[in-house]
């Protein structure tokens, strides 16, 4: 592990499950790591690979998509989308030189913001032991 | 050019105390196309809000970025802000410096100053690409649908009914009146619960605005806010209520005698049924289960071999009326509502999970409900409380509190609340039924919050005798025709053993089932125990997260009557509030579709979760797709579907989240 290094996480996190774990976390003071930047979407089955990719372009460590629960989702399906798409998305990072614990889609619901920190703490800590991105 | 206005707010110190706000100032100052910087000790109180109009006004702002808690919270708040000032309000965009930076990272004022920064960094970004949104108005259907008959939705229904909005109460039992119906008296009154019950339920059944739904569940709930269509499904009465009297003869007669639901196994009831005496509608239905004609029929049916059942027939024999319908089948209606009240109540958390205090396997352990049908008049045993295994009269009777609350090992952790007020309300009648009986109350702490409460449980000490003893119960076993309870005293510090002659479990609350169905087929949200969520725990108790569906009761969590009472008028007055408008403004943040970029594959129309994608022809002739955009939610789906980026979220749009990925 690199000392000093800290690795930046870009989270897209869905406004009725992820977003609102994040938030629960926040109001019940579940201190994590202060590497994720979040942006929020309606769901995540809008976000677009390509925002995935921009992100590591710009020199992301790691990216996060955090959606509600398979059978959850307040647009009702959009989550299953989102569980196909990145399942298919994972072997063309890894084509692309980018390890695949790079990005994680992950399941929180509203009520979770325990489960939220830890989600980022594991990850910061994972990417730490990682390290830098290689160059391409 | 954007002139983008940057407040940030210091949350008293919930932000300032962690984040450094004049470095994030600074920051701020040299992001592009920023002119003005500020900060503010309250920014959602009232000055705090003046000073954002003034200071648009003032500097001829035309974004706005403001660095408070989450969006969640004060999105709406701060739109009605800009808008105050002649802003559009959907050129403001929050960044999240209290939720998801203070909050997290106390302590660490670095990390938690250059986290703020980056985030207000994105919000600029973010706000720079935004544009004006314009809400369209839409019609809406002045008919509510209130599901669960209980107290709650009792409530709720006769409010909104009140009014003079109609209603359309369902309930999936054969009756309305939920628990409440059940009870002996309620604390700490000692009011008879049926006696303030049922004039309400009647008034249910006669208002001119309510159509009653019994025996009825909801299945499918399509739409939004205005605008639902909902599906109920009618299960099967076999009677035709339009014909029955509800005069009690086929009842009387039936010969098929099973456990009562409603007496919690204590009494028994026959095939076809009302549940309790009061039933509110009076009208029977026939357990299509258990009925011996049903039996019979699916018998001949499946043609098979041995005994054939009796082909019974005696309630449509003694029918006056001849109101006994064998062709009636389950039949599903689709109606329209404006909104939603969601008021599906609890059950009773079932003891046997407990094996060491034998509930299930010893008779004389029962549970709390069991005790108030032994109680009730109208109960079972007429309101003698007796031993259920050899009806004598229990002398020695001992409480165990917190059955299923306020315990990790069973997956409940919180309290059911209305539990300590229960155990000292039976303390105190068990007395009044028979002076000789002496009540032992096992418990973890006396939860007696609530108006006259506190009072009512000393009473039950002092006046009636009952013996509190702080501690668990760890051991429930039969002996010599008694049970022994061993437990311990903590404030002793010593094991007790207690030769009773009844235990009462005081089962604690679990949502009612099929909760978890429920809230999926409304697009709601479930705790963690499956109670409902509601929008904000303290300031929108009764609403949800989904626009047009409201919560009253303790669906949302263990409540008692008075609880239950308030949230039902409380749903209603949003309800009524609701359908005072002629039309409702819709969300404008919705899907855009560029017919120029459109190739026309129409992959959107297929991932579109609500039809709100259809394909169109243009003017010269090419087939595109097309938002409706009263039907469509906004989910963006259709966006990350679409091939050549004809698609766009307005709010959302693919140049807003990229600028934020951009800024990194």
């Amino acid at each position: 592990m690199i000392e000093g290094y800290q690795p930046k996480i870009i989270g897209f996190l869905c406004n009725w499950c992820g977003y609102a774990g994040a938030d629960l976390a926040g109001t019940s003071r579940i201190t994590y790591p202060a590497n994720i930047r979040v942006i929020r979407v309606p769901c995540s089955g809008r976000v677009d690979p390509l925002l995935v990719l921009k992100s590591f372009q710009r020199g992301a460590d790691g990216v996060l998509i955090a959606g509600c629960h398979p059978g959850e989702c307040h647009y009702v399906e959009g989550n299953y989308y989102t569980r196909r798409r990145f399942a298919l998305f994972h072997p063309f990072l890894e084509y692309l030189g980018i390890e695949k614990e790079r990005f994680r889609v992950e399941w929180v619901s509203a009520s979770e913001g325990k489960k939220f920190s830890k989600l980022v703490s594991s990850f910061t800590e994972e990417l730490a032991k990682l390290g830098p991105r290689r160059e391409a | 050019m954007a002139r983008i206005g940057v407040f940030i707010c210091h949350c008293g110190t919930n932000i300032a105390g962690t984040v450094d706000i004049a470095e994030v100032m600074a920051a701020a100052e040299k992001m592009p196309q920023v002119v003005f910087v500020d900060d503010n000790k309250y920014t959602c109180s009232e000055p705090g809000q003046a000073s954002i109009r003034d200071a648009i006004i003032a500097n001829r702002l035309n974004r706005v970025v403001i660095g408070s808690c989450s969006p969640r919270m004060h999105e709406m708040t701060f739109r009605r802000t800009v808008a105050a000032a002649g802003l559009n309000p959907y050129l403001l965009e929050i960044a999240n410096l209290r939720e998801h930076c203070s909050w997290v990272h106390s302590g660490d004022t670095v990390a938690a100053t250059a986290k703020a920064i980056e985030l207000v960094r994105m919000a600029v970004a973010k706000v720079s690409r935004a544009e004006a949104l314009f809400p369209k108005e839409i019609g809406l259907t002045k008919r509510a649908l209130v599901v669960g008959g209980g107290v709650a939705g009792i409530q709720a229904a006769l409010d909104i009914a009140d009014a003079g909005y109609e209603v359309v109460l369902v309930e999936r039992e054969p009756s309305i009146g939920g628990h409440m119906a059940q009870l002996d008296k309620t604390f700490p009154t000692l009011d008879c619960s049926a006696c303030i019950l049922t004039p309400k339920m009647v008034d249910v059944a006669q208002h001119p605005k309510i159509t009653l739904l019994t025996y009825a569940e909801v299945q499918k709930v399509n739409g939004f806010v205005g605008n639902f269509e909902v599906e109920i499904l009618h299960k099967a009465k076999k009677v035709d209520h339009s014909k029955c009297t509800g005069c009690g003869t086929c009842w009387q007669k039936c010969p098929e005698k099973l456990p009562s639901e409603f007496d919690h196994g204590l009494g028994q009831r026959t095939a076809i049924y009302i549940p309790f005496a009061q039933a509110v509608p009076p009208k029977p239905v026939i357990d299509t289960e258990h009925c011996r004609y049903m039996k019979y029929l699916e018998f001949m049916e499946q043609g098979k071999e041995g005994k054939k059942p009796p082909q019974c027939l005696i309630c449509e024999k003694l029918c006056p009326t001849g109101a006994i319908d064998w062709e009636q089948q389950d039949q599903v209606s689709t109606e329209q509502f404006g909104a939603i009240v969601v008021a599906t109540g609890y059950q009773a958390f079932d003891a046997a999970v407990y094996g060491e205090y034998g509930a299930g396997r010893y008779p004389d352990v029962i549970s709390g409900l069991q005790l108030e049908r032994l109680m009730n008049a109208s109960g079972p045993t007429s309101g003698e409380v007796i031993r259920p295994s050899d009806g004598s009269h229990p002398q020695t009777v001992v409480f165990v509190s917190c059955v299923g609350s306020r315990d990790d090992q069973k997956g409940r952790s919180y309290c059911s609340k209305v539990c300590c007020m229960y155990m000292a309300k039976h303390a105190i009648m068990l007395k009044e039924h028979d002076p000789e009986i002496q009540s032992y109350i096992f418990y973890i702490d006396i939860r007696a919050g609530g108006k006259d409460y506190e009072e009512f449980a000393q009473r039950a000490q002092e006046e009636y005798g009952a013996l509190y003893l702080r501690g668990r119960v760890s051991k429930i076993y039969p002996q010599n025709g008694k049970l022994i309870v061993c437990g311990e005293d903590s404030l002793i510090g010593r094991p007790v053993e207690i030769a009773a002659d009844l235990v009462v479990l005081a089962t604690g609350m679990i949502p009612s089932a099929g909760a978890a169905e429920m809230a999926r087929r409304l697009n709601i949200s479930c705790d963690s125990n499956n109670f409902f969520i509601e929008a904000h725990p303290k300031l929108r108790p009764v609403e949800t997260l989904t626009d047009g569906v409201f919560l009253a009761g303790s669906c949302i969590g263990p409540r008692d009557i008075p609880e239950c009472v308030a949230q039902g008028s409380a749903a209603a007055a949003k309800v009524a509030a609701l359908f005072s408008h002629d039309t409702l403004t819709s969300d404008p943040m919705t899907a855009t579709i560029d017919a120029m970029r459109c190739i026309g594959c129409l992959l959107c129309v297929e991932a579109c979760p609500f039809n709100a994608i259809d394909s169109l022809v243009t003017s010269d002739g090419r087939t595109v797709a097309g938002v409706i955009e009263s039907v469509c939610e906004g989910c963006g789906l259709c966006v990350s579907t679409c091939r050549p980026g004809a698609a766009n979220l307005r709010g959302f749009t693919q140049q807003q989240l990229l600028a934020e990925v951009m800024v990194l």
